[in-house]
């Protein structure tokens, strides 16, 4: 089997739609074309019902009510409205504190910088190295006016679980609205709504092989969590977001969601599979260091951190694979991640992290060809480089002063 | 039977051209726009495209199109935006909007904004004396719509933005039924803010845009990757995007096609439709060329639709977005249409596959159904 490069290894960025998805999608995109909200026809009626049906099958995977469950237009809105919907539903009754984590997506630390400016106060918790939270310190960080907690159950960069359910538990003692960014744990953690202690939860359809555009957010019915609307207007989804349904973009969330309720056990087997080999290839390399915890992370997710190698240049180096350092969403800057520099990493091995994100279409070809990539490319960077000459020569380089110029 | 689909301002079918420029991206192209790789460089190109598109459509710079996942999202955006984190004041809006921008502004009323409501005449237009008095009091946003939904009537934007801008308040102005209608410049209207929608033009759902001047200082609705400038976050949804754009520039070349097939169409509609005794609304006001909106005195617009819809035609009873509650429609009562008539009311929106065989079919059901529930309610009495 031959390898086509660019070898797309960046799953965790956004994942190609899945063929049964795009089938699936297609007519109603053409025939059946109505507006859900058409009372009046049945080209309405058709578009209603194909809604309810991936309505259902979007609940199943997370084995929820689909009563729950209100569509958005992307995991970024559902972070918006749960964290602004709650905090501002909520503040009058239980006060004016929200607590997050440092190494949260943008669209979640982003809506509660938001609300510091309205007067809201924020505790911004630093996780262990690993990239977990300590839950000692998630306790000390509650205060009596606590209204909102955000933790996501995936991270994007590091791709570490936390453990959402300890978590909850602590928030339901203290009587704390719950919120959980899932984007990045449909079809790669087991979600029972169920059982988990969680109020409010995002949900993206593109990180999970659906189209982009369409999104979820859970709101618990019991006991009943009230958010307020962030968007007005038509009055659909129950009043909590408004706005004609995008019904093709919904119908392709429901199959993917079904498709991963259906084949995440397998799949994850394979892809923890094609990891391992991953990472023992890679790990032949010298001076690797991954990033987050290895146990406690999904199968998708290798961040390794290249140490002696400059990390545009390594960019550069690597184009036959399609990778991101950093998150896609902030790659744009050339800053060093903050993910990364919140696990304590210096800028250096932040700058030279590579973050590899393996899924469905991944095969052990493009692993081993991304293996020997590394190694070749790895080799040539550091012998134009004089820091790991230095290395080699025994030179503590943290011990260096370096002179100004 | 094949039902004759008469709702076009609800939403329209997408275009063949459409489709096939969005397939590629619903399949083999995947990238992530902010990704620096070639499968995000690609997928950048195509959104920058999109938007020179949707820009030369509407008379607007690209660097002035925010792209939003709906006219909802686009409206919520201009008003809960630009009144953003000023000092509180008056926000304007017409007694014809629909609810996208009626709700946000009385939302802002709980931040301390007074919203108050311009009035309309009997022909959907607004009363210009009205919005001079009430531009008396300080003013931050006006938002009045191009065409409306309902009745189809065109306002005179460009002159209503020259009163609010006397005033000192910003321009807003929402399109979605204006764009691909007639035609739609946004420097010539002289708003400082205009809402379109790609699911009106034969667009997917899922895309629309705030196109803004960005002198104007406004406030994001949604938070986090950064995406359009900052002023928009989230994953663009490239696949509509891309559709949206297609879309606009098929939608401006068949300008002229269209606005002569479906004022056509309309004429033979709205003559069959006096023959039967039907209220046209607003009909001596300047309409978008695909829009009646009638009633035929004691039947109830519900049952007529409901009888049209099960004798193979789509037409709506109100705006589909409110066709939940059976409440008359507020655009007509603010024309001081009596409830009575306006509990009536039947909108048909035509589109450009509509023909004139289908006009005459549905005129000569139409003449049936109110003649049968006209015996029906006689029966009743």
């Amino acid at each position: 089997m031959t390898v086509h490069t660019p070898i797309y290894l960046d799953y965790s960025a956004t994942t190609p739609v899945d063929p049964r998805v795009a089938a699936k999608m297609i007519p109603f995109l053409t025939e059946n074309f109505g507006n859900p909200a058409s009372r009046s026809h049945s080209f309405g009626w058709t578009a209603e019902k194909a809604v309810e049906e991936a309505r259902e099958e979007v609940a199943k995977l997370v084995n929820a009510d689909p009563r729950e469950i209100v569509w958005t237009s992307g995991a970024t809105e559902s972070n918006n409205l749960a964290i602004k919907g709650a905090a501002h539903f909520y503040s009058a009754t239980k006060g004016k504190h929200v607590i997050t984590v440092a190494t949260e997506h943008k669209a979640v630390i982003d809506p509660v910088r938001e609300l510091e400016r309205e007067g809201f106060e924020a505790t911004f918790l630093q996780p262990e190295p690993n990239g977990l939270i300590d839950l000692e310190k998630f306790k000390a960080a509650i205060r009596p006016d606590t209204v909102l907690a955000s933790v996501m159950f995936v991270n994007n960069e590091i791709g570490v679980i936390q453990d959402i359910e300890a978590i909850g538990n602590i928030c339901r003692e203290n009587n704390i609205i719950f919120h959980v960014d899932s984007a990045q744990a449909t079809g790669k953690v087991a979600i029972d709504l169920e059982k988990l202690p969680v109020d409010l939860m995002s949900f993206s359809a593109h990180k999970t092989y659906g189209p982009k555009g369409i999104g979820a957010l859970y709101v618990r019915r019991k006991p009943r969590i009230r958010i307020e609307a962030q968007m007005h207007g038509g009055g659909h989804e129950r009043g909590m977001r408004s706005g004609t349904l995008a019904t093709h973009q919904i119908v392709g969330m429901g199959e993917a969601f079904r498709i991963a309720r259906e084949e995440m056990a397998t799949e994850n087997e394979r892809i923890r599979m094609l990891r391992d080999r991953l990472l023992k290839g890679l790990q032949e390399i010298d001076e690797v260091y991954v990033n987050g915890d290895l146990e406690h992370r999904v199968p998708h997710n290798l961040n390794i951190s290249f140490n002696f190698v400059e990390g545009e240049s390594l960019i550069m180096a690597v184009k036959d694979i399609a990778v991101s350092s950093g998150s896609a969403c902030t790659s744009a800057s050339l800053e060093p991640s903050y993910v990364l520099r919140a696990l304590g990493r210096s800028d250096e091995l932040a700058h030279s992290s590579i973050r590899f994100s393996i899924g469905r279409f991944t095969t052990e070809e493009d692993v081993d060809y991304t293996i020997n990539l590394m190694k070749s490319k790895i080799g040539k960077l550091r012998e134009l480089s004089p820091l790991w000459e230095m290395h080699l020569d025994g030179v503590d380089l943290s011990k260096v002063e370096w002179a100004a110029h | 039977m094949s039902t004759v689909y008469f709702d076009h301002n609800s939403t329209t079918a997408l275009k063949p051209e459409v489709l096939e420029a969005m397939l590629p991206w619903m399949t083999q192209q995947h990238g992530n726009p902010t990704s620096r790789h070639v499968f995000g460089r690609n997928a950048r190109d195509a959104i920058e495209h999109a938007r020179t598109q949707v820009a030369s459509a509407v008379g607007a710079q690209a660097s002035q199109v925010v792209f939003t996942a709906s006219g909802t999202e686009a409206n919520n955006f201009a008003i809960t935006g630009i009144a953003g984190n000023n000092e509180p004041m008056q926000i304007l809006t017409s007694s014809i909007e629909h609810p996208c921008v009626t709700l946000p502004a009385m939302a802002m009323q709980m931040r301390g904004w007074q919203a108050s409501s311009i009035a309309v005449d009997d022909q959907c237009q607004i009363n210009m004396t009205h919005l001079e008095e009430l531009l008396k009091s300080p003013t931050h946003l006006v938002s009045v719509m191009l065409a409306n939904n309902e009745t189809g009537t065109i306002q005179n934007i460009a002159r209503i933005s020259e009163l609010a801008r006397q005033r000192k308040a910003y321009m807003h102005t929402d399109a979605v039924q204006a764009l691909g209608k007639l035609p739609v410049d946004f420097a010539e209207l002289g708003v400082h803010a205009m809402t379109i929608s790609s699911h009106k033009i034969g667009g997917p759902l899922g895309a629309g845009a705030l196109v803004l001047d960005k002198r104007v200082d406004i406030q994001p609705l949604l938070y986090g990757g950064g995406q359009e400038k900052g002023l928009r976050s989230g994953t663009e949804n490239i696949a509509a995007i891309v559709g949206f754009g297609t879309a606009c520039a098929l939608a401006v070349n068949g300008l002229g096609t269209y606005a002569s097939h479906t004022s056509a169409l309309r004429q033979t509609l709205e003559s069959g439709l006096r023959k039967i005794g039907a209220s046209i609304f607003a009909e001596h006001s300047h309409r978008i060329p695909n829009t009646s909106f009638f009633a035929f005195p004691n039947i109830e617009g519900e049952t007529l639709v409901t009888a049209l819809d099960k004798t193979g035609f789509a037409v709506a009873s109100g705006s589909a977005c409110s066709s939940d509650s059976t409440e008359p429609s507020h655009v007509l009562l603010a024309m001081g249409i009596e409830t009575d008539l306006a509990r009536g009311a039947v909108r048909v929106s035509l589109g450009i596959n509509n023909t004139l065989a289908q006009i005459e079919a549905f005129l000569l059901t139409l003449q049936n159904e109110v003649k049968r529930l006209r015996d029906l309610t006689a029966i009743a009495a």
